[in-house]
Order: C-alpha cells, then sequence, then structure tokens
C-alpha cells in the first residue's frame, strides 16, 4: 500500500513536472535564445488553458462552450489563442527596450486575469469549469489513467523539446542568438530583428499555451485560481535560470529540479502543524526569491550552460 | 454635479496621489538606473507595515508617523541594492530587472512572514467625512493625500533644480557617460534616487493602507498603474510621473462615472485595465511620454 502511495505521487509529480517543463521549454525559445523577458508566463499559460477546456467540454448554461471537439483540436486551439495573444503584445513592445515587454506582459496577464474572473459567460468566472475531458478517457479507469496522462504529457515534452532543438541548430535560431548578443551587429548583417523576435515571443507564447491546456485536461477542473499568477510565472524563471537558459536539456533539467525541490519541501512542511505551516510556505517561497539572486550573480550559465551547434561544412560546397 | 465631485474626483486624486508618489521612484530609478524596478510596490507596502507596526506602539495619527515607514523602505530599498542590484550592474540592464522580480518576491514573503497575510487597519471605527460649503464632503484621509502630495511635489521640484544633488541627479538621468566625465559622484547620486524613490513610496504605500487595509499585496497591485504613470509622464522625469499618476488616477475613478446614460461608462471591475491600455496607446503612438521623456 505504502509503494503504490509513492508510486502514484511518483506519477502526479512527473506529470506536473513535465508541464513545467514544457513551459520551461517555452521560456527558453523567449528568453534563452531571443533573450526576451516575459513577465506574463501565467497569462498566456490561464489562456491556453480555458481555451482547450472550452473546446473540448460538453454543452453546459455555465458558461461559453459546447463544442465537444477532440483534445488534440483543443490543444491546438490553445496554442493559437495564447500565440495570438502573444503577437498582440509582442507587436507593441519588440522595438522597445526590453523591460517594456516585460511591464506590457505582466500587464496583458493581469488583465487577462480580469477578464477570466469576470466574464462568467465564458469562464463561470470563479466557480470554474468542471468536466474537462482528459485524452484516452474511456480506455482505462481509476487511478491508472494517471499513467496514460502521464505518457502524453512527456509525449509533448518531447515533441516540444524536438522542435525547439531543431531551432536551436537551425539558421534561425543562430540568427536569434546573434541578436541576442548583438542586436546592432544583426541588423547591420541585415537581420530584420522586430520580425525575428516576435516570431520568437509567439512560437514561445503558443508552447505556454499548449502548457497550459494539458494542465486543464490533467485537472479536469479549471478555475482562476489554477493560474495563480506569481507562483506559474515566477517559479518558471527561476526553473529556466538554474536549469541554463539558451540549453534545452538544462531547461527541462531546471525545471524537474526546482520542481522537486519545491515538491519536497512542500511534504516537509505539511507535517508542521497548521499555525507554522501557512508561515512555512512563505518561507519556500523567500528561499526561491533567494535562490534567483544567487543564480543571476554566481551561476548565470546553469546547471547545464549553453552549447554552440556544431558548425557542419557540406563536402561538395567550396 | 456635487456627487459627482464627492464621489468621483475627490477619490480619483487621491488615488492620482498615491500613483504620482509611486511613479516619482520608477522614473528616477529607470531614469538614472536604467531598469523597470518591478519591485517598487513592495517597498510601498514594507513602508506601510512600517508605520502600522509603529502605531501599535505609539497610537497616534498614522501620517505622524511616516518617518517610521519611510526609514524602513529606504532600508530594505538599498540594501536590495546592495545586495541584489549593484553585483549585476556591470551586465545588460535586464539582469537587474530579473533581480528586481525576485526582489519583489523576497520582500513579499518577508511581510508575510512578519506580518501576517491579513488585511490589517491602522486606527478601527469610520471617520466623518468633512463637510464644506454645505454640500462638499471630503473624508480627512483624501484631503491630507491631496494636499500632502502637492507639498512633496513643490518641495521635490525645488529640490531637483535647486540643490547640488538634484542637479546632479538630473544630470546622470540625461547623459550618465557625460556625468561621470564631469566628475558626479554617480554611486552617491544612485544612493539618493534610493532614498527619495522609496521614501515617496512608503508615503504612497500609507495612504494606499489608510484608504483600504494593509496588506502584502498593497504596492504589488499598484505597480501597473504606476508604470504606465512612468511612461505617461516621460521616463527620468519625476514632475511628468507626478502628472502621469495623476491622469491614470483620474482616467481610471472617472471612467467608471455614469457619462452616457445610467450604467457607468466602464464596469468598475475593469477599473485597473484603463491604466494599462492608456500605457498600451502610449506605447504604440508616444512611446517617450507627454512630456518628451527619453525612449530608452
Amino acid at each position: 500500500m505504502e509503494w503504490t502511495g509513492l508510486l502514484f505521487y511518483l506519477v502526479g509529480f512527473l506529470i506536473a513536472g513535465g508541464i513545467y517543463a514544457i513551459l520551461c521549454l517555452a521560456l527558453n525559445i523567449q528568453w534563452g535564445m531571443g533573450g526576451l523577458f516575459n513577465a506574463g508566463i501565467a497569462g498566456f499559460f490561464a489562456v491556453g488553458a480555458y481555451a482547450s477546456a472550452i473546446v473540448t467540454t460538453q454543452a453546459s448554461e455555465k458558461h461559453l462552450g459546447g463544442f465537444g471537439l477532440p483534445i488534440p483540436v483543443g490543444l491546438v486551439v490553445a496554442a493559437v489563442v495564447a500565440g495570438l495573444t502573444g503577437w498582440a503584445v509582442a507587436k507593441i513592445c519588440v522595438r522597445l527596450k526590453s523591460d517594456y515587454l516585460a511591464m506590457a506582459s505582466i500587464g496583458i496577464a493581469e488583465i487577462l486575469r480580469l477578464v477570466i474572473v469576470n466574464e462568467s459567460w465564458i469562464t463561470n468566472g470563479s466557480l470554474g469549469i468542471a468536466n474537462i475531458p482528459r485524452p484516452f478517457d474511456g480506455l482505462v479507469q481509476g487511478r491508472a489513467a494517471d499513467f496514460v496522462f502521464l505518457a502524453v504529457v512527456w509525449a509533448v515534452v518531447a515533441m516540444v523539446y524536438w522542435m525547439s532543438a531543431r531551432l536551436h541548430d537551425s539558421p534561425w535560431g543562430r540568427t536569434l542568438r546573434a541578436i541576442r548578443d548583438n542586436e546592432h551587429a544583426a541588423r547591420a548583417a541585415g537581420k530584420d530583428v522586430d520580425w525575428f523576435r516576435l516570431q520568437t515571443f509567439v512560437i514561445g507564447a503558443a508552447i505556454m499555451g499548449v502548457a497550459g491546456g494539458l494542465s486543464a485536461h490533467y485537472f479536469k477542473f479549471l478555475s482562476p485560481s489554477a493560474t495563480e499568477p506569481l507562483l506559474v510565472t515566477f517559479l518558471v524563471w527561476v526553473m529556466l535560470m538554474a536549469g541554463g537558459s539558451g540549453n534545452n536539456r538544462g531547461a527541462i533539467a531546471g525545471g524537474l529540479g526546482i520542481w522537486a525541490i519545491w515538491s519536497l519541501t512542500e511534504i516537509f512542511t505539511n507535517r508542521l502543524p497548521p499555525e507554522l505551516a501557512t508561515r512555512s510556505s512563505y518561507v519556500r517561497m523567500l528561499l526561491i526569491g533567494l535562490l534567483l539572486q544567487v543564480v543571476l550573480q554566481k551561476f548565470r550559465s546553469g546547471l547545464i550552460p549553453e552549447k554552440s551547434p556544431p558548425v557542419r561544412f557540406d563536402g561538395n560546397s567550396p | 454635479m456635487i456627487d459627482f465631485i464627492n464621489l468621483y474626483l475627490v477619490p480619483a486624486l487621491t488615488l492620482g496621489s498615491i500613483y504620482a508618489l509611486g511613479a516619482v521612484g520608477i522614473s528616477m530609478i529607470f531614469g538614472i538606473l536604467r531598469f523597470a524596478h518591478f519591485a517598487h510596490g513592495d517597498v510601498m507596502s514594507i513602508g506601510a507595515y512600517g508605520v502600522l507596526t509603529a502605531v501599535w506602539f505609539i497610537p497616534i495619527h498614522p501620517l505622524l508617523l511616516m518617518p517610521f515607514g519611510g526609514a524602513l523602505a529606504v532600508f530594505s530599498a538599498l540594501a536590495a541594492d546592495r545586495w541584489f542590484y549593484r553585483p549585476l550592474r556591470k551586465l545588460p540592464t535586464i539582469y537587474t530587472v530579473i533581480a528586481s522580480f525576485g526582489v519583489a518576491l523576497i520582500l513579499r514573503s518577508l511581510m508575510q512572514i512578519l506580518w501576517g497575510a491579513d488585511n490589517q487597519v491602522y486606527v478601527r471605527g469610520v471617520t466623518m467625512p468633512v463637510v464644506l460649503f454645505d454640500t462638499f464632503r471630503i473624508s480627512a484621509l483624501h484631503a491630507e493625500a491631496i494636499v500632502l502630495t502637492l507639498i512633496i511635489a513643490v518641495a521635490l521640484h525645488f529640490f531637483l533644480t535647486r540643490s547640488r544633488t538634484g542637479r546632479a541627479m538630473r544630470a546622470v538621468a540625461d547623459d550618465p557617460e557625460l556625468a561621470a566625465v564631469a566628475g558626479l559622484d554617480t554611486e552617491k547620486v544612485i544612493r539618493w534616487t534610493w532614498v527619495i524613490g522609496a521614501s515617496l513610496a512608503a508615503v504612497a504605500g500609507v495612504f494606499a493602507g489608510m484608504d483600504t487595509d494593509v496588506h502584502p499585496n498593497l504596492g504589488w497591485n499598484l505597480l501597473l498603474p504606476m508604470f504606465a504613470a512612468t511612461i505617461l509622464g516621460g521616463i527620468g522625469k519625476p514632475m511628468g510621473a507626478m502628472a502621469g499618476g495623476i491622469i491614470i488616477g483620474l482616467a481610471e475613478e472617472l471612467s467608471t462615472y455614469n457619462w452616457i446614460g445610467e450604467a457607468s461608462l466602464i464596469s468598475p471591475s475593469y477599473k485597473t485595465a484603463v491604466g494599462f491600455i492608456i500605457m498600451v496607446v502610449l506605447l504604440i503612438f508616444r512611446p517617450q511620454g507627454l512630456f518628451k521623456g527619453r525612449l530608452l
């Protein structure tokens, strides 16, 4: 009994860790490769979660929906909606210093939160959306379904990783790093800096939307509190910085590593008396904040530092 | 008409004053240190808690205890600068932005650990508004906030234009290399920037806390409109930021007035979005702000 409990804990841990890994890969495209600051990760995540939930649920009088479409369609819609939101933010800010992008992205996350809480005809407000389907729902019963979902999440992680690795090694990725490291030189070499940045931000935002969609299908229920702005945004930043910004493997390692620390300390603090338990959750936040500062000052390159892809020469070219 | 003044205009000016005092610091830090300070809202909350603690021990009017809040806010800002921002000063400023994001979380968790996460008030009970000319009602807090902000604005103006330190600050904001070549002590200017920015933030935090109540998210929730005010006033223009703050405050409150028909123009639950919309429009059409600030 003890062992099955542990096993299911591990499965739940890996599912959430996988979703964080997807968010880290997305942020790695935006920040690690493109040098763009996104402070509104929670907003893109929430938009994706709601988009996928609304598209895939059965009809309900309480919120917009009733399309009952398959889950892959839901995830694609999540990516499109989050990508469009990202496009709007980036379109306004890419030509300005990155601080403006930070302000605007945190702003859009806040506006989206307001919309989700207030427009209850779309989202059922703070009561949330229930009965969100899970992939392969009919196939397996009971808790074994978690294993199936685990496979689905990590299949998506693998897909995003593969795509991100291809982007990283491609001429497109090289151009991005050139822009990140020296904008003026890249511009002088004839690269359309703003256009590249716009693409980067949209791709990252779309992947964040997919992560949001996956979390909605995992919990089968979605309410505004699921998108606690600080926790999602901040944890993902710490994960990527600690794991190694610019390196896709580092992003996944950081996601799992920080998520392990975060969950293990939770087990520990939950055993404390209730009075201390709430306070100690703030202590965890404080430590995560300090960890970010340490990483920023001492190991900016992270656990697995960025590596330039090997340069391959084509035998036939002169 | 009198209802409009009592229920909309005066609260709008109060809110505007809070934004104005907070935005001064953000604008000066942005102008001199070149980064958007995401922890400024939490410096405000720290100031509010400093005064709250003082009120527990010395039960007099909170505004008289302002120095305690100011001192605590200045201390936390200087400590954050010393430990978290200064080591990153040689790097691209975006790293400092990330660090300030982390400092915001650190300050907030500290407040939650030390003072708890609940809403707290300075003084219990309801204070009656002052009635002037039979119909004009203004609560003491609103009057104090508006008048004190005016006094601070005038004092700040004279400090920046007449005093040596103030002029040095403007010089560094305009052109840091030239200022350094001319022999200005940049680190001293930076210290003064934090002192002024944080103490004004503390004043704003106390007003905000008196207007509603004190809680750890008090300042963070005001950050977005203060950024909007900073951009509206032009970065590195403290007086512009003050004007920007008043304008954003007016726009937010007055957008809920029933200008057309019976219903309010914008649902009050979307009030906080107004500042953001203004910011977005500015970033598209006039990113240097109304008063020709810098475009970084």
